[in-house]
């Protein structure tokens, strides 16, 4: 069977990485592949890596505060590509408010501080269109 | 025995001397019913083991504190890490602490700043304003610190790659104040080693940054002699995962590798050793923090005397800033965050801290409001007026549980200084991903203890109630990059052009001179010339960092 692969990737400037090494850690306990982009991507870096590596998931984190404007973009970017197949989760410190907007954009759940991991797990398991 | 007997006459004769010029305090210190207090508790027969593993408060190894009466003298620094948006919206937020009692400013400054990028570049979108304060040149600068008088305040500035090119604006800043630079005090954080293994904000690679660091120390030891030109920081270490040894160990060997590069470029250790300072976390586990302090001071003063041969105790001094944990706050019935705050500040107090930034409740959702930044700041000072823990030096000594876990934090933080060492020092550890892996390591265990239930976080895994989204956050306004975009474009076709053309070409020759940069950031920012320009210069001289992939 198809292992899901999963992009965890950190758009914009901050570097706080605690969070993302931690769930691509627990992805990967869940049998996931996952691919780390590492810190300071831009949205196109982003979709350029999530199409070379042919990933099902992105996971987008970010602390900073800019999942506002980077979150969309990553979407736009991804919607311009054709790759609407692919699960794009976002997490971090983002407030509740905001959460409407994101997924009026495409992101398909946030997921925020404290959140336990294998509920990120099960979303992936139910939600993601592995190929093959 | 006889010895320490004398060891203490000697220091109560120097205490005598110091309090005719400074009193304490209070002339006498008691509790609210009223029992008298002691300035220091000591065994009823202290022996030789004793001496050496505790010794008296202000003296070698430190452990009891680094000044001989602590907080019967002054109660340490409060000092809350603020910065927001544009910098005249920040220059309100820190005049408004100012006027609440604060005793020192802390700047955070926002990502596109602390990566050395104008708010106009690209790579800013999103980001200007976010984290802390835009600052692209020292037109941002005169504007943030308008109506502080820089010669009453001590500035903490967390600035890392950048560092010595903030500090510049800071005594330029000074200048048109009349406030020359040795008046100025205050501390940049200027740690780049912690941030290619925990926080992230590197510019240029390993090695160049160094001399950057050195090339500060060795000008501010002769022209801003009371900078504290780095603050060796566990905090973002702790805040990354790391336990509290490996938060003592890895900050203490970041300490070595700055004092042996700038050995290596020939300055004296004492020369630069007095200006050091740390930076640690205060997270939940509140007598092992209490402990962590203690070990950490015990074993930079065997490090600095024994390693590096210092003989000055200003150098041997662990003094450290002390900041609650974020990582510990929550988003879930955050006003609970409050009293875990308290704990922590608590701690870091008990463990003789400098200066302290508690936390406040809102961030674990959002940058604080001013409500909640006011609770944070009254948490200190119920600490410090209230509670009495401030009446007596190091109450917490001659605990068994206490004096145990700080043997056992000393004893298992070099082991790995150790492991370090043998991997060539804290630079080649980083190098090689040892660091960061441990640190990710424990982060994932630590989240599996949680997630397993063997770790109760309130509010998080256990006592949970269903409760409404939080509302009232701050928020910065989008338009903050546009208009400090236009600012710069403003600025950019008012200054004299040609000045800051020259100022970067010599900027450029002396970075590959390996001149002394800091003259040259002076240059460079007296004319106007951004932060992004020097920064873009220097890339293009030391080229940038690329992070090993660790998982």
């Amino acid at each position: 069977m198809h292992k899901i692969r999963v992009l965890a990737a950190k758009p914009g400037l901050d570097g706080h990485d605690r969070g993302v090494k931690v769930i691509a850690a627990a992805l990967r306990d869940a049998g996931m592949e996952v691919i780390y982009t590492g810190l300071r991507q831009t949205p196109e870096q982003i979709v350029a890596t999530a199409m070379q590596e042919d990933v099902d998931v992105i996971a987008l984190s970010i602390l900073s505060g800019a999942h506002d404007y980077l979150f969309p973009e990553v979407m736009k970017l991804i919607k311009e590509k054709g790759m609407d197949n692919v699960l794009v989760l976002g997490g971090g410190v983002i407030p509740e408010e905001d959460i409407p907007a994101l997924k009026a954009a495409g992101i398909a759940e946030v997921f925020g501080p404290g959140t336990n991991t294998h509920k990120i797990v099960d979303f992936i398991q139910a939600n993601a269109k592995p190929r093959g | 025995m006889s010895s320490f007997v004398e060891q203490l006459q000697a220091w109560q004769a120097g205490i005598d001397k110091m309090l005719a010029k400074r009193p304490e305090r209070k002339k006498q210190f008691a509790t609210i019913s009223g029992l008298p207090i002691d300035r220091v508790y000591l065994p009823e027969d202290p022996g030789q083991e004793y001496a050496d593993k505790l010794g008296l408060p202000g003296e070698y190894p430190y452990t009891r504190g680094v000044q001989p009466t602590m907080y019967r003298g002054r109660l340490w620094t409060m000092r809350q890490y603020a910065g927001f948006a544009t910098a005249a919206e920040s220059n309100q937020r820190y005049r408004y602490l100012l006027e609440q009692g604060t005793t020192g400013l802390s700047v955070a400054f926002d990502l596109p700043t602390q990566i050395g990028y104008d708010a106009d570049h690209n790579l800013a979108r999103g980001e200007v304003g976010k984290v802390g304060v835009s600052i692209s040149s020292l037109k941002d600068m005169e504007v943030l610190f308008d109506q502080i008088p820089l010669d009453k305040v001590s500035t903490s500035m967390t600035i890392n790659a950048p560092a010595g090119i903030l500090l510049a604006m800071y005594i330029a800043v000074a200048e048109k104040q009349g406030v020359k630079p040795e008046q100025l005090r205050g501390t940049i954080q200027n740690d780049i080693l912690k941030e290619y293994s925990s926080r992230g904000t590197y510019i240029f690679p390993p090695r160049p940054s160094m001399r950057i660091i050195t090339n500060i120390f060795a000008y501010c030891a002769q022209e801003v002699p009371m900078w504290n030109t780095i603050s060796i920081s566990g905090y973002h270490i702790r805040e990354a995962g790391s336990t509290a040894v490996q938060e003592v160990a890895f900050t203490l060997a970041n300490g070595m590798a700055y004092v042996k590069a700038a050995m290596d470029a020939g300055l004296d250790v004492d020369e630069f050793g007095p200006r050091l300072s740390f930076f640690f976390n205060a997270h939940s586990e509140f007598l092992e923090e209490v402990a962590k302090y203690r070990a950490a001071r015990r074993l930079w003063a065997k490090i600095m005397k024994e390693r590096f041969g210092s003989t000055n105790p200003k150098s041997m001094m662990v003094r450290f800033h002390t900041q609650t944990a974020g990582c510990s706050l929550t988003a879930q019935q955050p006003k609970n965050n409050i009293v875990r705050v308290a704990f922590q500040a608590m701690s870091a107090v008990l463990g003789g801290t400098q200066s302290l930034h508690t936390n406040s409740m809102d961030e674990a959702l959002s940058l604080p409001t001013q409500e909640a930044v006011t609770i944070a700041l009254r948490t200190q000072q119920i600490i410090g007026y209230e509670t009495g823990v401030t009446e007596t030096v190091d109450p917490l000594a001659g605990a068994y549980y206490i004096e145990h876990l700080t043997d056992e934090i000393e004893r298992r933080a070099e082991e790995y200084i150790a492991r370090i060492d043998e991997m060539g020092g804290a630079v080649s550890a980083i190098e090689q991903g040892y660091v960061q892996r441990e640190i990710q390591e424990a982060a994932y265990d630590y989240q599996k203890a949680v997630e397993d239930n063997e770790r109760v976080v309130v509010g998080v895994n256990k006592f949970v109630v269903k409760e409404p989204p939080p509302s009232g956050l701050l928020r910065v306004d989008p338009k903050v990059r546009e208009e400090q975009a236009a600012a710069l474009a403003q600025l950019r076709s008012e200054r004299d052009q040609k000045a800051v053309d020259s100022a970067l070409v010599e900027l450029k020759t002396a970075a590959e001179k390996d001149q002394n940069l800091m003259p040259h950031f002076l240059s460079c920012v007296r004319v106007y010339t951004t932060l992004g320009e020097i920064c873009g210069t220097l890339r293009g001289v030391f080229g940038e960092y690329q992070a090993p992939t660790t998982i």
